[in-house]
C-alpha cells in the first residue's frame, strides 16, 4: 500500500514540474516585459505556444539523420527525469533515493550531448557555431557545478539532494561562508546552463550571437515543442535545486502528513515564481557579455565552488 | 607636401571652362586626358569623391574639397561606353562603377572588380538605364563568387539575405577562424526597385515622391536633397520660412532615428532597458511630428519649391514642450548608458574603423565623425538655414561602436538645441512657391544634404518639358558598407550584429 502512495507522490512531482515549467517561462517573460514598460503576453502564453507547435507539421532537412529525429525525445526524457529527481514540494520521494545529484548532472550532460550532435547533424553554419559555443560553456560549467555539488555533499555528508535539503532544514547551519559561495556559484552555473542573460539571450533574433537557439534553429513542430519544453524544465530544475538547497523551508519531510504536503505544494510554485522574477530583474539590468568573457564568468563560478569546499575544511578544523 | 601647398579645387576649377546650366556647383567637362589627370590628382589630393554616376553616354563624378567646402561635378563623354576607372585612386568608386556597369552597361576600364553588383540576374530587363533590353530572367539568381580567403581551419558562414529578425535583406559572407572573423564580404542589391529608372521621364512631383521613398527612415533628407536639386536646376528660390521648416523636419528626423539607433544598439547586447526607453522617446518625437506635419515620418512634406505644410503656433509650442520633456529624460538614459559596466564592456573597442579608411572612403555621418572625420554637409558645403544657426559638429577619434553611439548621443543634444533655435527664429511668410518653369538649354542641379546617416547626394537633369531626364540618388551607405567589412576584421563573429547596428547602413537607399 505504501509503495502505491510513494509512486503517487512521485508521479505528482513529475507532473508538477511539467505543469510549472512553461508557467515559469511565462512569468519570467511577463516580469521582464513589465520592467521594460511593456504589458507583455499572458503568463500562460508558453502553454499556447507549445500547443501550437505540437499541432504543426514537422519540417526536417533532407540531410538530417536519425540522430536529428530522436534527439528531441532523448533531450526531453533526460531532462524530465532529472527534474523529477530534484525535491520540489516534498523530501524523500521514492525516485530521489535511486539517484543522487551527480546523476542529475549526468542526465543533463546526456541531454546536452545529444543536443550538440543534433546541432551538428544538419550541417548548417549556425548549428556548428551554436554547438561549439555550447560545448565551450558546458566544459566550464560542469566542473564548476561538480565543485559546488562536492561542497554541499561534504556539508550534508550525502550526495542525495533530499538529504542535503533535510540537513539544511533541520540542522542549525547558520550563516556559513561556504553556503554563500556555493549559492553564488550555483546561480552563475544556472545562468550559463540555461542560456540566460548575460551568457546567452533566449529572446534574440540575431543568429550570429545565439548559443542555445542556434543549435535548435532547424527544429520545428512537435520537435521544437519538446525542446522548448525541455528548456523550460531545465530552468525549473535549476531553480528547484537552488530553492531546495538554500530555501528548503516549507517542504514536506519524509512521510509527512497531508497538511505538510499541501503546504509544500502551495509554497513550491511561489518560490519558483519568486526565483523567476529575480531572474527577470537580473536580465533587465545587465547586458550580455562577449562570448569569450563567459570563460572568465564560469571560471569565477568554479573558483567560488573551490573556495567553498576549502573553507569548509578550514572551518571544520578550527 | 603640406596641406597649405596643395592645389585647391577652386584653383583647379578656375583653370577649366565651366558648363552653363549646372547649379549650384560648377560642372566641368573633361576629355580622356584630363580625366586621367584627375585620377592622378585624386591619388595625391584629399578631395572627397561624393559620387559617380552616368547620364546617357556621359560619366559624372562629384568631388568636394573639404578644406573650403568647394565642390564640383566633373564629367566625361565616354568613348564606346568605356571610361577610365576612378577606383585606383578612390576605392569607394569600385562599387559605384560596378553599379554603373549593371545599370547602364558602361564599363570602367581597369576596374579590378567586375562582378555584378546590383543585378543578380533576376531583373526582367538588362541594363535598365542603358539599352533596357528585355530578357528572360532565370529561376535562380546568377552565381556569385565571393572573394577568397584561404588557410587551414578557415570556414565560411553565410548569413542572409533572409534574417531571423524583421530587417532588410542583405547577404553577409564571413570567413572565420573559429570565432575570429578573417574576412567579411557583404552582398547587396536585394531591394533594388529601379528608382532611378522610374525617375527618368517622371514629372517633378512624382520625382519628389519617388525620392522620398528611396530610404524610408531618411525620407526628409531625401526629399530635401531632391527639392534642393530641383530648385538649383530651375532657379527657384524657396521662401525663407520653408528653409527653416525643412531644417526643423530634418532635425526631428535625426532625433527620432538616433534615438531608435541608440536603443537598438543596446538591444543587440540584450540590454532591453535602453531599447524600451529610447523607443518611448522616439515614439514621442514621431507623434509630435505626426501632429505638427500630418505624417509621423514627415514623408512628402518637403517638396520642390518649399514645404507642403505650414507649422502653426500650437505646433511650435508642442515641439518646444517636446524638447523640454525630452532633454532630462534623454540625459537619464545617457547616464544609464555610461553607468552600466556590462554595456560599456561590449561597446568599447568593438568594431573599430581606422581614421585613414574613413578619410579614404569619404564616409560621412556618425561613421565618419566617430573616426575623426570632421565633416557635416549642413556646414560644409552648407545650406540654409544652418549658417545662421548655432551648431557644433561632434567629432571623436576612437572609431569604435561606443564612439558611434556617443556621436549619436551628442547629435541628439545638438538637434534638440537646433529645434529650439529654429522655432524661436522661425521667419513669417509663405512656405511654398511654384517651381520655375524651364526653357530650352541645360537645367541640371545637384544637392548635398546631411541626413541622419550622413550626406545624401542628389543630381538631376531636367528636360525642356520639365520632366526628369536623369536623376541620381546616392545614399551615404555606399561609403559605409565597405567600412563595416573592415571594422569587423579581427573581431569575433558574435560581435558582428552589434557592429552592424552601430553602422545601421541602409539597404534600400543603397540598392535603390
Amino acid at each position: 500500500m505504501a509503495i502505491i502512495q510513494y509512486l503517487l507522490l512521485q508521479g505528482f512531482q513529475m507532473l508538477l514540474v511539467l505543469a510549472v515549467a512553461p508557467l515559469l517561462i511565462g512569468i519570467v517573460r511577463r516580469v521582464k516585459a513589465r520592467l521594460l514598460r511593456r504589458i507583455g503576453p499572458s503568463v500562460f502564453q508558453p502553454y499556447r505556444d507549445l500547443i501550437r507547435l505540437a499541432r504543426k507539421d514537422v519540417v526536417v532537412a533532407h540531410n538530417a539523420s536519425w540522430l536529428f529525429l530522436v534527439t528531441p525525445y532523448i533531450v526531453f526524457a533526460a531532462i524530465w527525469v532529472a527534474a523529477a529527481l530534484v525535491p520540489t514540494y516534498a523530501l524523500g520521494l521514492i525516485f530521489s533515493w535511486s539517484a543522487d545529484i551527480i546523476v542529475i548532472v549526468g542526465l543533463l550532460a546526456l541531454a546536452r550531448f545529444f543536443q550538440a550532435l543534433a546541432g551538428l547533424d544538419v550541417g548548417t553554419a549556425f548549428g556548428g557555431i551554436g554547438t561549439s559555443r555550447e560545448m565551450m560553456i558546458a566544459s566550464l560549467a560542469e566542473p564548476a557545478m561538480l565543485m559546488i555539488v562536492f561542497t554541499l555533499s561534504l556539508l550534508a555528508q550525502s550526495t542525495q539532494l533530499s538529504s542535503i535539503a533535510h540537513y539544511m532544514m533541520t540542522v542549525q547551519v547558520g550563516l556559513r561562508v561556504s553556503c554563500g559561495l556555493a549559492l553564488m556559484g550555483l546561480v552563475m552555473v544556472a545562468i550559463a546552463e540555461n542560456g540566460r542573460v548575460p551568457v546567452d539571450n533566449p529572446a534574440t533574433h540575431l543568429e550570429l550571437t545565439m548559443v542555445h537557439e542556434a543549435m535548435i534553429l532547424e527544429y520545428s513542430g512537435r520537435h521544437l515543442a519538446l525542446i522548448e519544453l525541455a528548456s523550460a524544465l531545465k530552468l525549473t530544475l535549476y531553480l528547484s535545486m537552488l530553492v531546495c538547497v538554500f530555501v528548503p523551508w516549507g517542504m514536506a519531510l519524509t512521510d509527512a502528513g497531508p497538511l505538510a504536503l499541501l503546504v509544500g505544494v502551495v509554497l513550491y510554485p511561489a518560490k519558483i515564481a519568486a526565483g523567476g522574477a529575480a531572474l527577470a530583474l537580473l536580465e533587465v539590468t545587465v547586458a550580455k557579455m562577449r562570448v569569450f568573457r563567459v570563460v572568465d564568468f564560469l571560471n569565477f563560478a568554479l573558483m567560488l565552488g573551490l573556495l567553498a569546499a576549502l573553507l569548509l575544511f578550514v572551518s571544520r578544523s578550527i | 607636401m603640406t596641406a597649405a601647398s596643395l592645389p585647391s579645387l577652386k584653383d583647379y576649377l578656375g583653370r577649366n571652362r565651366q558648363m552653363d546650366g549646372h547649379a549650384p556647383w560648377p560642372r566641368v567637362s573633361l576629355v580622356t586626358d584630363t580625366w586621367m589627370a584627375l585620377i592622378n590628382r585624386l591619388a595625391t589630393l584629399p578631395w572627397v569623391l561624393l559620387g559617380e554616376w552616368t547620364d546617357g553616354d556621359t560619366v559624372l563624378a562629384a568631388v568636394l574639397d573639404e578644406t573650403d567646402g568647394a565642390a564640383a561635378v566633373l564629367s566625361l563623354v565616354t568613348q564606346g561606353n568605356r571610361f577610365p576607372s576612378l577606383s585606383h585612386s578612390r576605392p569607394a568608386a569600385i562599387r559605384l562603377e560596378r553599379a554603373i556597369a549593371d545599370l547602364t552597361g558602361m564599363a570602367a576600364e581597369t576596374l579590378v572588380d567586375t562582378r555584378l553588383w546590383l543585378d543578380h540576374g533576376t531583373w526582367p530587363v538588362a541594363q535598365p538605364l542603358g539599352t533596357a533590353a528585355p530578357r528572360q530572367p532565370g529561376p535562380l539568381p546568377l552565381p556569385y563568387t565571393f572573394l577568397p580567403a584561404e588557410g587551414e581551419g578557415l570556414h565560411q558562414i553565410p548569413v542572409g539575405p533572409v534574417h531571423a529578425g524583421i530587417i532588410e535583406p542583405g547577404h553577409f559572407r564571413f570567413t572565420c577562424f573559429g570565432e575570429a572573423v578573417v574576412r567579411l564580404e557583404d552582398r547587396l542589391g536585394y531591394t533594388h526597385r529601379g528608382i532611378e529608372a522610374l525617375m527618368t521621364g517622371a514629372d517633378i512631383e512624382r520625382g519628389a515622391r519617388l525620392a522620398g521613398r528611396a530610404s524610408g527612415d531618411s525620407t526628409v533628407a531625401y526629399g530635401l536633397a531632391f527639392a534642393r536639386a530641383v530648385e538649383a536646376a530651375t532657379g527657384t528660390v524657396p521662401p525663407p520660412r520653408a528653409h527653416w521648416l525643412r531644417a526643423l523636419m530634418a532635425e526631428l528626423e535625426r532625433i527620432a532615428n538616433h534615438l531608435g539607433d541608440i536603443g537598438a544598439v543596446c538591444n543587440d547586447v540584450a540590454f532591453g532597458l535602453m531599447h524600451a526607453h529610447c523607443g518611448v522617446l522616439r515614439e514621442r518625437v514621431l507623434q509630435a511630428a505626426g501632429a505638427c506635419f500630418g505624417h509621423r515620418l514627415m514623408m512628402d512634406r518637403v517638396v520642390p519649391g518649399g514645404v507642403a505644410i505650414d507649422l502653426d503656433d500650437a505646433g511650435g509650442r508642442r515641439l518646444l514642450t517636446l524638447v523640454r520633456d525630452l532633454r532630462p529624460r534623454f540625459q537619464e538614459l545617457v547616464e544609464l548608458y555610461d553607468g552600466t559596466p556590462s554595456l560599456q564592456s561590449r561597446m568599447l573597442g568593438s568594431g573599430t574603423v581606422r581614421p585613414e579608411l574613413v578619410r579614404q572612403w569619404g564616409a560621412g555621418g556618425f561613421v565618419g565623425r566617430a573616426a575623426g572625420r570632421n565633416f557635416d554637409a549642413r556646414l560644409n558645403p552648407g545650406y540654409e538655414p544652418y549658417p545662421q544657426l548655432e551648431l557644433t559638429v561632434p567629432v571623436l577619434e576612437e572609431g569604435d561602436v561606443n564612439a558611434r553611439v556617443m556621436i549619436r548621443i551628442l547629435e541628439v543634444r545638438e538637434s534638440l538645441r537646433l529645434v529650439e533655435q529654429v522655432i524661436r527664429q522661425l521667419p513669417a511668410g509663405p512656405v511654398r512657391v511654384p517651381v520655375a518653369a524651364v526653357a530650352d538649354g541645360r537645367h541640371e542641379g545637384v544637392a548635398l544634404v546631411e541626413g541622419f546617416r550622413g550626406d545624401v547626394l542628389v543630381w538631376l537633369r531636367l528636360r525642356p518639358d520639365g520632366t526628369i531626364g536623369r536623376c541620381h540618388l546616392r545614399d551615404p551607405s555606399w561609403f559605409q558598407w565597405p567600412l563595416l567589412e573592415a571594422a569587423i576584421e579581427g573581431n569575433i563573429v558574435a560581435d558582428f550584429p552589434l557592429c552592424n547596428k552601430s553602422f545601421n547602413c541602409s539597404y534600400s537607399g543603397h540598392d535603390l
